[in-house]
């Protein structure tokens, strides 16, 4: 056969389309309106495609565990952790932050671990989500 | 000013770049153009200097890992990877044998992905279109693969000094078996696409020739010389990691068409091949792959303490999906960070070989001739057409060079 992608292109055609349709199957018009809908509970969000085990998501802290010891700091390739002085503790900033999971390999007592959240954009690079402490 | 006569018998100048569609890096081309027909090619280098070697001489050795993956998006094994066994070389490290084939695993699948993402661009190039979704669609499987066995799609933070971070176990085992097997179903079907399609042999066959001495005498790496018949591969001529107890050879497209062209359909043709010769290699890994440890120092602050006292340089190298990767690292022994840091990527080697390639081309195969390398560098978007002589002046961007590329297809196809 002369042009051998044909009968491929063909065959796509009664097929259904293979991508995820996140988080609308159409462009909504009104985007900021579609997110309202959706958090007043009118519209429904088509669900991402669910992220394996063992996927590197937003950081999580347990504040109590930590001793800090500063290790997570001192491997950290982007300079995303802050330690604040008077409490002891450490502060993350995502927006700075890799996602190499680094700091969860050197903690001594295992008080950070990586969630499955990956939903993070934001306007503002400090806001509320983008900081862990 | 020159005289009417002698502008009739001279030819045009045709810079691309610093920015343009098939480099995705910048880099300057100097095309002298003799109507369609190129007849003279120089590279300017060096507009994407990043200085990532001498932000990496200011970080820690665990720090640099991930700057190293940084390089190149693609590449996201094989430079921390190159980086990790040139710093194991300085520093007397020895690697587990599990890591060694965990690392052959990694980096094949990544060459999967590279190939793949490859074929997409090249068809891409060309005007065919519905053959970049099929095969990116394919290269999706590899990426859910990936991130299924590192945790991420591209940066997949798996390597450290030393071994590797996670470990592949019997748990991951049927998903790589049905991935595998569902390249290895698919395989056929690329195969017939990308070499048997009318469209492709008119857009490859014969274009950009790049002959066995010229491969030899620039250098060339990669895909890109042993589609010109040169037998070079690190994997089998200083085999690292495991590749040494595993069964490798080196791919030639004459292994399937009997002979050597050096024609842009003869890269298709070596990294199809080179596809099929990684899907065997994770499968003999993956049957051959012995217990113990993935990493020999797991406390972080004990190795960084090794390295520190660590006076000495080092060499790593390895097979990229482009070509062979260098890097070489020295410690002074008083400092954490590395002293020096270099590295040489593939591309760099297969610049050069674009001179004899384009020599004689039409500017329309500028893209395809130009991808058919896989140049790892970033996108474009214009180019500047000056008439030699006079001051008349025009713009060629992205989408106007592409359309030359479409129509030059349509027109073989009358």
């Amino acid at each position: 056969m002369k042009f051998t992608m044909l009968p491929q292109v063909f065959a796509q055609m009664f097929k259904k389309p293979w991508t995820n349709k996140f988080p609308a199957k159409y462009q909504p018009s009104n985007t900021t309106k579609y997110l309202q809908n959706v958090s007043e509970g009118k519209a429904k969000i088509n669900p991402p495609i669910q992220t394996p085990k063992g996927f590197r998501g937003k950081i999580k802290y347990d504040k109590e565990k930590c001793i800090g010891c500063k290790l997570c700091i001192r491997v950290c390739p982007c300079g995303a952790i802050e330690f604040k002085e008077q409490e002891k503790k450490v502060k993350f900033y995502l927006a700075r932050c890799c996602f190499c999971s680094q700091c969860n390999d050197v903690c001594p007592v295992k008080c950070i671990s990586m969630s499955d959240e990956f939903l993070l954009a934001d306007a503002d690079p400090y806001s509320k989500d983008l900081i862990v402490e | 000013m020159t005289s009417k006569k002698q502008i009739t018998k001279t030819t045009y100048q045709l810079p691309i770049g610093p920015i343009h569609p098939a480099l995705k890096e910048p880099v300057m081309f100097k095309f002298e153009i003799d109507g369609e027909r190129i007849t003279s090619v120089d590279v300017e280098l060096g507009h994407v200097h990043r200085a990532i070697e001498w932000a990496g001489m200011r970080r820690n050795p665990i720090q640099v890992i991930y700057l190293a993956e940084r390089i190149c998006g693609i590449c996201a094994f094989v430079h921390p990877m190159a980086y990790c066994r040139a710093v194991e070389n300085a520093c007397d490290i020895q690697v587990p044998e599990r890591a060694d084939y965990l690392r052959v695993v990694h980096g094949e699948l990544e060459r999967i992905c590279s190939h793949m993402l490859w074929a997409g661009v090249a068809a891409h190039e060309i005007g065919f279109d519905s053959v970049l979704f099929l095969t990116w669609e394919m290269r999706e499987k590899a990426l859910d693969l990936t991130e299924y066995l590192t945790g991420n799609r591209v940066t997949k933070g798996i390597l450290t000094i030393g071994g590797v971070r996670r470990d592949i176990t019997t748990e991951h085992l049927p998903k790589i078996k049905e991935t595998l097997k569902y390249f290895k179903d698919n395989f056929e079907k690329l195969r017939r696409i990308f070499l048997e399609d009318k469209t492709f042999k008119l857009r490859t066959q014969g274009c950009g020739i790049l002959t066995y001495e010229d491969a030899l005498r620039l250098c060339a790496v990669g895909p890109t010389t042993r589609a010109s018949g040169v037998k070079k591969d690190t994997r089998v001529d200083q085999p690292y990691a495991a590749y040494s107890d595993l069964e490798i050879d080196y791919m030639t497209p004459d292994i399937l068409t009997g002979k050597v062209k050096g024609d842009v359909y003869d890269r298709i043709i070596v990294r199809l091949l080179e596809v099929k010769q990684s899907i065997s290699l994770i499968e003999q890994a993956l049957d051959q792959i012995p217990g113990g440890d993935i990493v020999s120092e797991p406390k972080i602050p004990k190795l960084l303490s090794i390295i520190k006292k660590t006076a000495g340089e080092g060499i790593g190298r390895d097979e990229a999906p482009r070509g062979e990767v260098v890097h070489y690292v020295k410690f002074d022994g008083e400092h954490e960070e590395p002293f020096t840091w270099k590295v040489r990527a593939s591309t760099y080697n297969n610049i050069l070989p674009w001179i004899p390639m384009l020599m004689g081309n039409q500017i329309a195969d500028i893209p395809i001739v130009a991808a058919s390398t896989d140049p790892c560098m970033s996108c474009t978007n214009r180019v500047t057409i000056i008439e030699n002589g006079s001051k008349k002046k025009y713009m060629l961007d992205k989408e106007q060079l592409h359309r030359l590329s479409i129509q030059k297809t349509r027109r073989l196809m009358k």
